[in-house]
């Protein structure tokens, strides 16, 4: 039976009619057509349909549509994206290379921003461990390393932007684990 | 133009902007990265037509079983239900190499593994096509299973497949070059092995998705998430009865495929069926488990190798004999076969050489090409034998491999003619930044380094179908708006062929990015390419993009000189002109010129349409012999890795600290994405020593024949956690034969990182494991033998 139930994504109010066993993934995919949340496995493994929920990254396949309302906003990857320009976590992706397919990355990024939004001074190990849910098979993660690194340096200041963020982690292999 | 030199590492490049406005060398970003990063792409799935009606396969929970009778009037009259499809629909055998057609759609009269596809659902949607596929009565009679190499060889009566001639053997081949024999018998140290490699898949991030559409006008439009749209075109003509020219190929942005989605597969020929008989729209969305029962992953190799040396340490004789496991289809086995040996005779190479490699059919998900097909496991084997052939002769690893280098510009033992090899830059490359010199074999027990070299086709001759048409053709269509726009069949599968295709553009006709746009891998649209596989990619697309380019450069230059001509009563001939930032000028003086689109006008007013049109053909190579051609490549890319790995004697846990990789590429049209395959491939090779196994429960009972493990989890696909630290550096040795120079970049790097970390454990605690995957208990299992060999001696 459905219900008439009521959320909020991306900043706006969104009335969807949807039955209990509804997972978010389907309402944000195949019904309000938000086609930025992938479906890579349909069970929590590949992290692919990562959303934030309160500002918390989440598995939108394994949150059924009707747990999150009005008070628990939820932001997707087109949430990243507004009339002022794109967020800057979104273009250090696109900048330092951090996708081949581009499958996993809207996810990713959203774990990403999660991440830099609790600590702009994430370690090598930090990042891991945040993105440890986001599986990628393309780029063997070196370079979404970079791009998270660069971000951060961004976010508090330390370069003007992504180019001379890319620069210092490059230069200093903050990216990279050496022996 | 730049010429990296040597050994520049990404560090140096990712900045380096061409002083020229060039495109080749440039670390330029990707031509659809933001639409990607932005979730704003759309792959197969995310594409949704009117009135779209949903399919579903039914799979056989049987590894072996004749199929009795489908009863398609248990499931018709239930709610939601439009149609349902067998194998019987589609009696006809398809097959992506022609000489192997061993497959139906979908599986007719018999299933031949657990996940085999027997029927398929259409319904209204997802839910209603789920319930039907749990009711569809399906009488099987269940018949002996194979599952092993050991069971097809024993009993050749249970025929797995019928395609087999002989017992259960897909393909055997048997191919020896020089006096083997002689020469392992005069060995100075001769050394033999066995060695296995197990089974790992692609996973892909996104599964495998199909839609298709009908058109009143009897257009069949077929989308699919698949590498090879022109074989994927040819194939359904085939099963379907269709005309070639009533048939569309559209393959939207591949999330992920690794040689994965290289062949048809049963839910593009569903999709179709289901469109031509509802009239409607249909689309299937492979679950992740379903991902694991379309396979087509690494073959499991046991492998029998024997190497001799003379005093020198030399290699005089190299003997391989394969045993292939390929699960219920051909697929690509017939080249498994004979990549398995042909692509093993350097940057090492050996005076002598045989092998015989032998593909059996099992009851399991059929193997194909996994990145580094065929050969990434001949490859596990033979850089772990040279390592202890090293020792024996008491050389360093390095030496061993360079005083056996195959030489630039020669011919292989078996007739491959190779161009640039970069073997001595990539070795020294590695050895330098690991400090392998100062730290090999002198690390505290636990600790240790290993080394391992590999070379890599780009592109075959072989064009899978015979015929002498050109393997990749580029079409441009330049107009007076200034925009260039380029129709290339290629298929972008996250590599980034578009972008390459961009930057060859802005190259040679001096654009911006803006004024270039890329149409490609749509069978209406665009002329053929054979698709992404074998890494013939940018070498193929590259080289008849260039031929389109130039031609189109050279009616633009006597457009331009007949201007200038008229106007200043010069001389000019279309030598005399360049191509930069914009503009066509003369070489000499910039300013005297017009832009770009200008000169767009005046090579329209002068020769109307601007429409240009380039090609790749293979050229004959390879040896002289039956086979000789498969595996023969215009070019050969070279990696040396070395890795770095702890091993903990309590536990037997391996830890890959990290691995250094040097890879000969030719030239990089594009450092940025290079070094992204460059890691990319490291990274997968790594997985497949320690995490990642496709196992089928091989016991008899009832789970016989089932995965293990068809979920990303189980199967272990490692997290940024799991993953080693990759450092990449691309070493620049332009091949004649490649665009610029360019050769292959993105399967070669996987190879050697395997045997890398074998022989890193070996220097961390003197065991050698010849058995994939090092799993904690065999580690701790070898450790405790040593121990106890030690002890004794």
């Amino acid at each position: 039976m459905s219900v008439l139930h009521r959320l909020r994504i991306n900043d706006r109010l969104v009335e969807a009619l949807l039955e209990p066993k509804d997972t978010l993934l389907e309402l944000l995919r195949y019904k309000l057509d938000l086609i930025g949340t992938k479906q890579g496995c349909d069970k929590g493994d590949c992290g692919a349909c990562t959303v934030l929920i309160n500002g918390e990254p989440k598995l939108s396949c394994l949150t059924l549509a009707m747990m999150v309302n009005e008070q628990t906003p939820v932001t997707t990857i087109e949430g990243l994206q507004n009339s002022m320009g794109v967020d800057i976590v979104v273009e250090a992706f696109d900048r330092s290379g951090a996708l081949q397919c581009g499958f996993c990355q809207p996810g990713m990024i959203l774990s990403a921003k999660a991440l830099l939004a609790h600590n702009n001074k994430p370690s090598l190990r930090e990042i891991k461990e945040a993105l440890s849910g986001n599986l990628c098979r393309c780029t063997g993660y070196t370079k979404i390393y970079l791009a998270v690194m660069c971000a951060a340096l961004v976010i508090r200041g330390e370069t003007l932007n992504l180019e001379d963020a890319m620069a210092v982690v490059i230069k200093n292999s903050l990216h990279l684990e050496r022996p | 133009m730049i010429i990296y030199e040597h050994g520049t590492s990404i560090k140096d490049t990712i900045k380096t902007k061409n002083p020229h406005q060039e495109g080749i060398g440039e670390s330029a970003l990707k031509y659809d990265a933001l639409d990607k990063v932005l979730g704003r792409i759309r792959y197969t799935d995310d594409i949704k037509l009117p009135h779209m009606a949903i399919a579903k396969l039914v799979r056989s929970p049987h590894a072996h079983a004749r199929i009795r009778h489908i009863n398609k009037n248990s499931v018709l009259s239930m709610p939601g239900v439009i149609d349902v499809i067998t194998g019987q629909d589609m009696p006809v055998k398809y097959g992506v190499i022609p000489w192997t057609k061993d497959e139906y759609p979908l599986a007719f009269e018999k299933a031949r593994f657990v996940g085999d596809a027997v029927a398929a659902i259409i319904a209204e949607d997802e839910l209603s096509a789920s319930l039907a596929a749990h009711k569809l009565e399906i009488d099987y009679e269940v018949l002996p299973a194979i599952l092993t190499i050991e069971d097809a060889i024993a009993y050749p009566e249970i025929k797995v497949n019928e395609h087999a001639k002989i017992a259960n053997i897909t393909k055997e081949v048997d191919l020896s070059f020089g006096a083997v024999e002689e020469n392992l018998s005069n060995a100075y140290i001769k050394l033999n092995e066995k060695f296995s490699f197990h089974n790992t898949t692609h996973a892909a991030i996104e599964p495998h998705a199909a839609l298709a559409d009908y058109s009143p006008r009897g257009v069949l439009t077929v989308y699919s998430s698949t590498q090879v749209p022109h074989y994927l075109h040819r194939s359904l003509a085939e099963v379907l009865g269709l005309p070639n020219h009533m048939i569309r190929v559209v393959q939207p942005p591949v999330g992920g495929a690794f040689g994965g989605k290289s062949e048809p597969f049963d839910l593009e020929f569903v999709v179709a069926l289901g469109a031509l008989r509802s009239k409607r729209p249909v689309k299937l969305l492979y679950t992740r488990e379903e991902v694991f029962f379309a396979h087509r992953g690494r073959h499991p190799m046991k492998m029998d190798l024997t190497m001799g040396v003379d005093k020198e340490g030399i290699i005089t004789a190299v003997k391989n004999n394969i045993a292939i496991d390929g699960g219920a289809y051909a697929s690509f086995g017939m080249i498994t076969a004979f990549y398995a040996g042909q692509l093993l005779t350097g940057p090492v190479g050996m005076k002598s050489y045989s092998f015989k490699a032998t593909r059996y059919y099992t009851n399991k998900p059929a193997c194909g090409p996994k990145r580094g097909h065929g050969s990434v496991q001949p490859r596990f084997a033979f850089e772990i034998m040279c390592d202890m052939m090293a020792e024996k002769l008491n050389l360093d690893p390095i030496l061993f491999r360079l005083k056996n280098a195959v030489k630039e510009h020669s011919t292989t033992v078996n007739g491959q003619r190779v161009g640039s090899l970069g073997l001595n830059d990539v070795l020294k490359k590695v050895a330098d930044e690991s400090r392998f010199y100062e730290r090999y074999k002198k690390l505290p027990y636990g600790h240790g380094l290993g080394v391992a070299v590999s070379m890599y086709i780009s592109g075959t001759n072989y064009p899978v179908y015979p015929n002498d048409m050109p393997q990749s053709s580029v079409c441009l269509r330049i107009d007076r708006s200034g925009r260039v726009l380029i129709f290339s069949g290629t298929s972008d599968i996250g590599q980034g062929s578009n972008t390459v295709l961009c930057q060859i553009a802005r190259e040679e006709l001096g654009i911006n990015q803006q004024q270039i746009h890329v149409i490609s891998g749509d069978t209406d649209l665009t002329p053929v390419d054979l698709g992404a596989y074998s890494s013939r990619v940018t070498l193929m697309m590259g080289l008849a993009a260039q031929e389109a380019l130039r031609k189109a450069r050279l009616v633009f230059a006597q457009a331009v000189a007949n201007f200038l001509n008229s106007k200043t009563e010069s001389k000019l001939s279309p030598e005399n002109l360049s191509f930069a930032k914009e503009r066509i000028f003369v070489t000499e003086n910039f300013n005297i010129g017009v832009s770009f689109q200008e000169a767009c006008v005046l090579a329209e007013s002068s020769f109307g349409a601007l429409v240009f049109s380039g090609d790749y053909r293979t050229k004959p190579r390879g040896g002289d012999y039956r086979g000789g051609s498969i595996g023969a490549s215009p070019a050969y890319s070279c990696t040396a890795h070395i890795a770095d790995v702890s091993v903990d004697k309590t536990t037997g846990i391996l830890s890959i600290n990290k691995i250094f990789v040097a890879h000969d590429c030719g030239r990089a049209i594009n450092p940025l994405l290079v070094s992204g395959q460059i890691e990319g491939s490291t990274y997968m090779g790594a997985a497949e020593v320690a995490l990642e196994r496709f196992v089928t429960d091989e016991e008899a009972g009832a789970r016989k024949g089932m995965l293990i493990a068809p979920s990303l989890l189980d199967y272990r696909l490692p997290t940024t956690l799991d993953t080693p630290s990759i450092e990449a550096f691309i070493i620049e040795n332009p091949d004649p034969n490649g665009p610029y120079g360019a050769k292959e970049a993105g399967e070669g790097p996987l190879h050697s990182a395997i045997p890398a970390i074998a022989n890193a454990i070996y220097d961390a605690v003197g065991i050698r494991l010849f058995s994939l995957p090092f799993t904690p208990a065999k580690v701790l299992k070898a450790i405790k033998e040593k121990e106890v060999r030690d002890a004794s001696a």
